[in-house]
């Protein structure tokens, strides 16, 4: 089974490139499943199930979404297996920019979007710049200059990355994107295979329920801002 | 230059030194969060006096930094170097929506501007979809797309991405907020243009020479009426985007001078395709391509006939506008005004 994952901000098409890119793989959907990292709510397994697609969601709550990323994409392994596909595909919805659900020797693929601004791909931390392949959405709705300047952004942080621009609408460019992701590797568990990027630091007072603000409230890792009045 | 010069670059030279040469290289450390650096040191040594916590939390050691910096060099030096550049653009005919097969194939050069026309839901739109994807078989109309006389290989697919066709259409709007000095100083910073200013001026000057109200370069991008942003993305596109293709679709309704959109176009080699439902524009292509239920099934080349009609259709384009503007401005219409002998 081939593992392929999907990360990216809420609403920047992840979903929508994801169905276009099962509909130009042109196999037997009974072959694809997917699992949805998300927070809180998801309406994607509607969408999922409406193209006939095998889908799993998990919602991480008040865990940070990268740590349960990593404790259940082992046993998301392990039950695409189970059911037998060919091709196991996550999205996980990217909430802080530092997010990177990327492991080592995976395809990592990020999804960003024109809307978000020329500048965004520059501020998007890990996520943008750990991925091998960056499908750019929206390209329909923004200049061609906008579009030139985006890409060049991305380049600035991921040098090495394949740029691709996917209509999350029409399907546009999804053909491409699914002849890049034939060279996605075959495997059996992810045992011991790492990721790319430490998780975000979450041990602090906060992580365990503390709701009060004041120092004395807060233990664990810490980190503070330093105001300056000249 | 070699992968080994670039490091070689990085590990010796002074950054003051880069930085002058290459000024993009400002966004690297910016993008990093690394901007108080003593400048006068190579990258290595001023990193040992920088901020070892701010490194950590992207995930970098300076050794990875020397690595990714190298690597920044690289790539940026290609890309100012690289422009995608074809001399033709092969359709190989695919068939139409009940299967009837198209013309065998057709070629354009560089330097040709094309019309596409045909009743709405012919196909226009789906053919410059398949120029703009490179089509392989794989799209509804069977089409097959060729560069320079010869297939186009999986490489050269993964090389092109993106940089062989510039798009435009009636839905692409501005979504930022810069003046247009700023947005072709985007624009041109981000082609890493070697004369900028005067790029940049030239730019200008088409977009308001195409524009029919002027606007000038402190305006908002996001405040130009509808004809004056088509005006400025028709200029940019021409003198600012290296694509050798430009897809057009219907720009028609844009209140700007087309004739002159087409002339500016033509210059500057490369293939253009416009679809279109504007007599005015499709006849001052060089060729139009005639759409029917999905297939190609005419070329025809605009004859020195239908060339010297376009002064007259350029002043029935004319009256349409005058009767236009009369209307906007609260005057009444008469007969004269239709023949254009009433002047005010
Ligand atoms: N050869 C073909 N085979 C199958 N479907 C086709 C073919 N050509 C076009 N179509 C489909 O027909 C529909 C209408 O085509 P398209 O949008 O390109 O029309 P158009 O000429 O651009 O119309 P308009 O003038 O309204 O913009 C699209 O869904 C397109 O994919
Ligand atoms: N115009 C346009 N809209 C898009 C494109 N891709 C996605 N969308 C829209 O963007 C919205 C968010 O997309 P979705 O796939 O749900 O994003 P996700 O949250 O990242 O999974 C939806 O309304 C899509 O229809 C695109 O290429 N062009
Ligand atoms: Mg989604
Ligand atoms: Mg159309
Ligand atoms: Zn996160
Ligand atoms: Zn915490």
């Amino acid at each position: 089974m081939k593992l392929i994952t999907f990360a990216g901000p809420p609403s920047s098409g992840k979903t929508s490139v994801i169905l276009k890119l099962i509909e130009a793989m042109a196999i037997d959907v009974n072959t694809i499943g997917v699992v949805k990292f998300d927070c809180l709510t998801s309406f994607d397994n509607l969408r999922y199930a409406e193209k006939g697609v095998r889908v799993e969601t998990g919602f991480s709550g008040k865990l940070c979404p990268d740590h349960f990323f990593v404790s259940n994409i082992e046993a998301a392994v392990e039950w695409g297996l189970k059911c037998g596909f060919g091709t196991l595909i996550s999205e996980s919805a990217g909430l802080c920019n530092r997010c990177s659900p990327y492991i080592q020797g995976i395809l990592a693929v990020c999804v960003i979007d024109n809307l978000s601004g020329v500048n965004t791909p520059r501020k998007i931390g890990p996520m943008l710049k750990m991925a091998d392949i960056v499908v750019v959405t929206k390209g329909d709705i923004v200049s061609q200059a906008e579009r030139e300047v985006f890409a060049f952004n991305i380049r600035q942080v991921n040098t090495a990355a394949r740029i691709i621009f996917v209509n999350g609408i029409t399907g546009q460019g999804a053909s491409l994107l699914a002849r890049h992701l034939q060279g996605a590797r075959e495997l059996t568990s992810l045992r011991d295979m790492k990721l790319r990027f430490t998780t975000p630091a979450a041990v602090c007072s906060y992580c365990t329920g503390e709701m009060r603000i004041g120092a004395e409230y807060q233990m664990g890792t810490m980190k503070r801002m330093e105001f300056k009045t000249e | 230059m070699s992968s080994e010069k670039y490091l070689e670059m990085a590990i010796a030279t002074p950054l003051n030194q880069i930085l002058a040469e290459h000024p993009i290289c400002r966004d690297f450390f910016m993008n990093l969060r690394l901007t108080d650096l003593d400048w006068n040191l190579p990258l290595m040594q001023a990193l040992d006096h920088s901020d070892q916590d701010a490194i950590t939390e992207f995930g970098l050691d300076r050794g990875m930094i020397l690595r990714e910096f190298s690597l920044f060099l690289e790539t940026f030096s290609r890309v100012a170097a690289d422009a995608a550049s074809i001399r033709s653009l092969t359709i190989i005919g695919g068939h139409g929506k009940s299967g009837e097969p198209e013309i065998a194939q057709w070629t354009a050069t560089v330097g040709e501007i094309i019309s596409i026309v045909g009743p709405t839901g012919s196909g226009k739109s789906r053919l410059l979809a398949d120029i703009e994807c490179l089509a392989d078989g794989d799209t509804p109309t069977g089409r097959r797309i060729h560069i320079d006389g010869r297939e186009v290989s999986e490489g050269q697919r993964f090389d092109m991405e993106g940089k062989l066709v510039a798009q435009l259409s009636q839905n692409m709007n501005f979504v930022m907020d810069l003046t247009v000095r700023e947005f072709l100083e985007m624009h041109a910073g981000s082609r890493m243009t070697r004369d900028a200013e005067n790029a940049i001026a030239r730019c200008f000057e088409c977009a308001n020479e195409l524009a029919g109200e002027k606007f000038t370069p402190e305006t908002k991008v996001t405040q130009l009426s509808g004809g004056q942003s088509r005006a400025l993305m028709i200029a940019d596109t021409a003198c600012m985007s290296s694509s050798p293709v430009v897809l057009i679709d219907e720009i028609e309704n844009a209140g700007i001078d087309r004739r002159q959109a087409i002339k500016l176009l033509a210059q500057k080699e490369k293939i253009v395709f416009i679809s279109t439902h504007d007599p005015l524009l499709a006849l001052s292509a060089d060729k139009r391509l005639v759409i029917k239920n999905g297939c190609i099934s005419r070329i025809i080349e605009t004859s020195v006939e239908e060339k010297n009609c376009l002064d007259a259709i350029e002043k029935l384009d004319a009256t349409l506008l005058r009767l236009r503007n009369r209307l906007r401005h609260g005057h009444e219409i008469s007969m004269n005004t239709v023949k254009g002998e009433e002047q005010n």
